[in-house]
């Protein structure tokens, strides 16, 4: 797909930048700064993911939060159990905790892929204003269930003892776990580009157009959201055993109301439908966070106008300042 | 005499105290053009509703080549070979026409679970598109967003939408709803031009009694989700009971 000069230009640059990062901040003596990159890549990828339902299926997930934040804690779980040498199950098969990613991580992608199944296949039935809430109060039952499991901490969270061993990459270091992050990203990147203009993704955005006339041309709907919501919570599966390997933490407030709404703010922020929008969403949320919190407490009265102009004034997010027109209608 | 395309027995449907459809019965041929009409309010809309699925009657039963389909969804009877188009123009308004019909050839070509390769160079599915464009008029607009295209296009491509899955029977809900003269005698020669071809087997509700006329093999009356008459054009003029109920007023005009 041919682009126009300036979207092309904005996305070797961001390239560039990004696999340039950690030695230019170490130069700089910022050494920080690859931690906040790593955090705001980790919930660019979790953008991404609700943006494949949000931004191409028009389902509005009001509990993305749920799948992030379950990612998060079957690391932790697994880990906890490791270092305490003590088995996770140990009927009808016995499963032992592990700290290996190969492990730790795709078991995180599992768990939350069969709870985005569970979710939708309940939640899917509804639409509009309902789905919101349903997907919503899922996720709220599952922080109090966390909030109320004493073994794993309960309100105050679970440490981890070290990041996960990841093969060849040595995760306790900064800028090898960076460069494993943006590359699950730029990974996720390609694959999402691609399977928008899919059969599969073109299918997900003629639902979000008009699903009524999708189902009068043949096309049963509800499997195919379902397809994508299972996916899209894989997705925010992989970005919380992400984040849990980045803070060494996890904790109820991972997986609460107020975490849906931020990502949510990311996708629109950055723009809906948009591949690149949630990473540029990421960027500027996590930023302005991280600006604005140094200077006041109340750096929310900052954001929310900031909202309130890009939803005005550019509908399609941030990224539509860049790149006109949708271009992966095709 | 071979079997009927559709049959449709005791059909009937209430909203309330309201009876849309009340036990209407009906039978299509391969290769009629059948229309409905009626006044407003007649329960044609909600006949087609019922037929294409969407609307889950309260008694009868509807049977569609041989198969019994009462209990059938939309998209499965859509996949059985029954298109409709919509009266209210109902398409993708960001997609291109082209994707437009392109989304209804790939509705029945097979499953859509494919995630990698771009659909839009899929030639299994954009040749036919192209082609069911062309059998439209609409080629030369092929890339233009269906948002973009006047009203009476928009109608054009809804028609284009519903031959390109290769329908054994199409619903056509007013296809000249809300068009000028001059496009929907366009529409009118468009759908004489398909009935020409011979294949095609047509339920058509219209308002417009020029295409009524123009097209239609046999035609049933619709008056308070009642059947008050069914037979040739030349009979349905001729039915005094019509002309009261619905034709008088054109006729006095």
């Amino acid at each position: 797909m041919a682009r126009p000069a300036v979207t092309r230009l904005v996305l070797w640059g961001a390239l560039v930048l990004l696999l340039a990062l950690p030695p230019l901040v170490q130069g700089l003596g910022a050494d920080f700064a690859v931690g906040v990159a790593t955090r705001v890549l980790i919930f660019a990828l979790v953008g991404v993911s609700l943006n494949l339902i949000l931004g191409y299926g028009g389902m509005v997930s009001f509990g993305h939060a749920a799948f992030f934040g379950a990612g998060a804690y079957v690391v932790a779980i697994l880990a906890q159990h490791d270092t305490q040498g003590e088995q996770l199950v140990t009927w009808p098969i016995v499963i032992d905790g592990t700290q290996s990613a190969l492990i730790a991580w795709p078991a995180a992608m599992a768990v939350s892929a069969l709870l985005a199944l569970v979710i939708g296949l309940i939640a899917l039935r509804t639409s509009g204003l309902y789905f919101i809430m349903i997907t919503l109060a899922f996720a709220q039952m599952l922080y109090f269930l966390f909030i109320s499991l004493r073994a794993y901490g309960g309100e105050d969270g679970l440490s981890l003892f070290a990041r996960s061993a990841a093969g060849p990459f040595d995760l306790a270091d900064d800028v090898h776990f960076y460069y494993l992050v943006l590359g699950f990203v730029l990974l996720a990147l390609w694959i999402k580009r691609r399977l928008v203009a899919s059969r599969f993704g073109r299918t997900l955005r003629g639902i979000r157009d008009n699903e009524r006339r999708m189902q009068a041309l043949g096309f049963p709907t509800f499997r195919y959201k379902l397809a994508a919501f299972v996916m899209a919570g894989a997705v925010a599966g992989l970005s919380g055993a992400l984040i849990a390997n980045q803070t060494e933490f996890v904790s109820p407030s991972f997986l609460d109301w107020q975490r849906s709404g931020e990502i949510l703010v990311i996708v629109i922020l950055g723009g809906m439908g948009r591949v690149y929008g949630p990473v540029a969403g990421a960027v500027a949320f996590l930023l302005l966070e991280e600006v604005l919190s140094a200077w006041t407490d109340h750096w929310m009265l900052v954001l929310g106008p900031i909202l309130v102009l890009v939803v005005l004034f550019a509908k399609g997010g941030i990224w539509s300042l860049i790149e006109r027109g949708e271009t992966t209608d095709g | 005499m071979v079997d009927p395309l559709l049959e449709i027995e005791g059909l009937s449907k209430a909203f309330g105290a309201v009876v849309a459809c009340d036990a209407v019965t009906l039978a299509l041929h391969s290769g009629e053009v059948h229309a409905v009409i009626g006044p407003n309010g007649a329960g044609k809309t909600t006949l087609l509703g019922q037929l294409a699925g969407e609307i889950r009657p309260d008694a009868g039963r509807i049977r569609f080549a041989g198969e019994d389909v009462t209990g059938l969804p939309a998209h499965a009877r859509a996949g059985r070979g029954l298109a409709r188009s919509f009266q209210i123009t109902s398409l993708f308004p960001r997609f291109t026409a082209l994707d437009n019909v392109a989304l209804a050839v790939q509705a029945q070509a097979g499953h859509s679970f494919r995630f990698w390769h771009p659909a839009a160079r899929e030639t299994a599915l954009v040749a036919p598109a192209r082609t069911a464009l062309a059998r439209v008029g609409l080629a030369e607009r092929a890339d233009v967003p269906a948002a973009a295209l006047a009203h009476g296009e928009q109608r054009q491509l809804e028609i284009a939408m519903a031959l390109a899955s290769g329908p054994r029977l199409l619903l056509l809900d007013e296809p000249t709803a809300g068009m000028g003269q001059e496009d929907s005698g366009r529409m009118i020669a468009l759908l004489s031009a398909l009935k020409a071809e011979g294949r095609m087997t047509i339920l058509l509700i219209e308002h417009d009694m020029d295409a009524v006329f123009a097209l239609a093999d046999r035609i049933t009356v619709l008056v308070y989700g009642q059947t008050i008459a069914t037979g040739a054009p030349e009979e349905i003029r001729a039915n005094s009971e019509v002309r009261r109920a619905y034709l008088g007023e054109e006729a006095a005009a």
